[in-house]
């Protein structure tokens, strides 16, 4: 996904002049294409977030749309002044690409798990944050950009992911693509997620339970009318994210259902990540594992929650 | 002693002081010159069009000492004086820190310290790379060098040449607390910046003169990023508050204090 953002970033610098790559000591190599090609608006600035975010400031104002990249938790938590005040209240097309969203980096421990990114971001006025699902729709994000002039933090995850999204299904910032229609239950996901809750809803429809998928690429802004349209027709609704249940794709759907949908709000399950530091090491997968993302739990848990929803829904 | 223009200047600022009986007056009063300097012989600008293109940036990093700005701002006309008896009012466009988008001339909102600078060097870089001939111009405080950022960008600045850049450092050697040396020491700060790749040079920072001089005698056939730091006496002007940490910012001002800042500047 990380290569294929990078591939884009270029072919779109050779039809846009302001588009300018800041890398932040990256692995040597990186966009060599693009360093060729154009060389005074390739950077590689050093291991200096909190410059490199104010510099990326400073540049939009003067007219150009950086793109920077870095790992995820270092363009989010180490900067996070820098991108409240010098991108978010000047409001300033600069795109942060963010490696390894979730638990991707789960070898190299805490210092580099972004588990919290979407929910400081999320606080944040004048910011996109978006999370693609697989290598193809990252593409269609890149493409979309141009006309998007404000900030945009891009969440990426690991790579190499089976391609489920579709170009016939129209991508646009700020709507959600609806990937099956459900009937009687509707995962809600983002990123990589909704590559699991494709293969949850199959173990669900063996159990009986029409299960549609609502993908919410851009979290915010999140897409009200598809989410108020949704939800009020379906029995049971899952959020299923690779980050904190603090903050994140569950916390903003609740949020929503909150203030416009009161009465729907007992529908709303939210499976993410603990309120710890996951202290542990392994592969992302064995993380979400341990911590009940899988496959297989998560189509348990909803199998059981449905059939208490269920119950409820009959008493109502 | 201050000039003519100098006072006036200064009694703006007082003005604004006397609105909300608040304000950073040692730190706008130290910097009052320099910003004078800049507005009166160096910057290129419009003011009746803030945006105009072939304008200088100028930032003002240390955003506290933004009663200076403002007094120079209102004296060109970016917008009417009276504008300066809303001083942190509601739904005044003057608070205590400046805000983009809402006060004309101002290039960045700031307030949190350590910022302008690197801003300062992506401006910097995006008009070198424009192929334009502006100047960049980053007003910072000393204390406000405490800040990382400043040094990450002041490696940044030098790695990519930039010598439309140029740093004035507000070094009155107080900040919040108390002295800078005690607080956290800045020397040997002419030779911090030398190695950091600079052009420095060092002037008193209430003196016209010098101060044009040294903002025009840079070798401008040396490709490298500038600093001048300036030599100032924090409140500056007003004896009372002149090298007096309790000064830095004020609130409850009383009008027996007014008057008697007023006063200061007649004599």
């Amino acid at each position: 996904m990380r290569k294929r953002s990078l591939e884009c970033i270029y072919k779109l610098a050779q039809s846009d002049e302001r588009i300018v790559f800041i890398g932040s000591d990256l692995g040597a190599g990186v966009l060599e294409n693009m360093k060729k090609k154009f060389p005074k608006r390739f950077f590689m600035e050093g291991i200096a977030e909190q410059h490199i975010v104010g510099m990326a400031s400073g540049m939009a104002k003067e007219g150009y749309i950086p793109f920077i990249n870095t790992i995820g938790t270092f363009l989010t938590r180490r900067c996070f002044e820098q991108i409240t005040l010098d991108l978010c209240l000047h409001d300033l097309p600069v795109r942060l690409i963010a490696n390894g969203g979730g638990l991707v980096y789960a070898p190299l421990g805490p210092t580099h798990l972004a588990v919290e990114d979407v929910a400081i971001l999320r606080a944040l006025p004048n910011m996109t944050i978006i999370a693609p699902c697989d290598a193809d729709e990252i593409s269609r994000v890149i493409e979309n950009t141009s006309n998007w002039l404000h900030p945009i933090y891009i969440r990426l995850a690991k790579g190499g992911d089976k391609i489920i999204s579709k170009n016939s299904l129209k991508f646009k910032i700020g709507k959600a693509i609806l990937l099956i229609e459900p009937r009687n239950a509707l995962i809600i996901s983002t990123g990589i997620m909704t590559q699991r809750a494709i293969e949850i809803a199959e173990n669900l429809k063996n159990n009986k339970i029409d299960c549609g998928i609502l993908h919410i690429h851009t979290i915010k802004p999140l897409d009200k009318e598809s989410l108020l349209y949704w939800i009020p027709k379906v029995d049971g609704v899952f959020c299923i994210e690779e980050h904190s249940r603090i903050g994140g794709l569950g916390s903003a759907v609740l949020e929503l259902v909150s203030d416009y949908i009161p009465n729907d709000t007992y529908k709303i399950n939210r499976y993410g990540l603990p309120d710890n530091f996951l202290n542990d090491y392994g592969s992302q997968e064995t993380l979400l594992e341990k911590n009940d993302l899988d496959i297989k739990t998560l189509s348990k848990k909803i199998t059981d929650k449905m059939d208490e929803l269920n119950v409820l829904n009959k008493r109502r | 002693m201050l000039d003519k223009r100098s006072k006036y200047l200064r009694k703006l600022i007082l003005r604004m002081i006397e609105v909300d009986k608040r304000g950073h007056l040692g730190s706008a009063m130290s910097i009052v010159e320099i910003c004078r300097v800049l507005y009166d012989e160096i910057l290129n600008y419009k003011s009746n069009n803030p945006d105009y293109k072939n304008r200088d940036i100028f930032i003002l990093s240390k955003g506290h000492g933004c009663l200076a700005l403002y007094a120079l701002l209102a004296d060109k006309g970016f917008f009417p004086k009276k504008e300066l008896d809303t001083f942190c009012k509601s739904n005044s466009i003057l608070g205590g820190h400046p805000e983009y988008g809402k006060i004309p001339g101002v290039e960045i909102s700031s307030g949190a310290l350590g910022h302008g600078l690197p801003i300062g060097v992506g401006m910097a870089i995006a008009i070198k790379l424009k192929k334009q001939s502006r100047g960049v111009y980053v007003l910072t405080g000393d204390g406000e060098i405490n800040e990382g950022s400043t040094w990450e960008a002041a490696m940044a600045a030098s790695k990519h040449s930039l010598y439309n850049l140029t740093i004035l450092i507000d070094y009155n050697k107080m900040q919040s607390y108390g002295k800078t040396s005690q607080v956290m020491n800045l020397e040997p700060l002419a030779d911090k910046w030398k190695s950091f790749g600079f052009q420095v040079s060092e002037v008193d920072g209430h003196n016209i003169d010098d101060l044009k001089t040294s903002l025009t005698k840079f070798n401008s056939h040396i490709q490298k990023p500038k600093v001048i730091i300036c030599h100032t006496v924090k409140g500056k002007g007003i004896p009372i508050a002149e090298n007096n940490p309790l000064w830095h910012h004020k609130s409850k001002i009383t009008d027996q204090e007014i008057n008697q800042l007023y006063a200061f500047l007649e004599n």
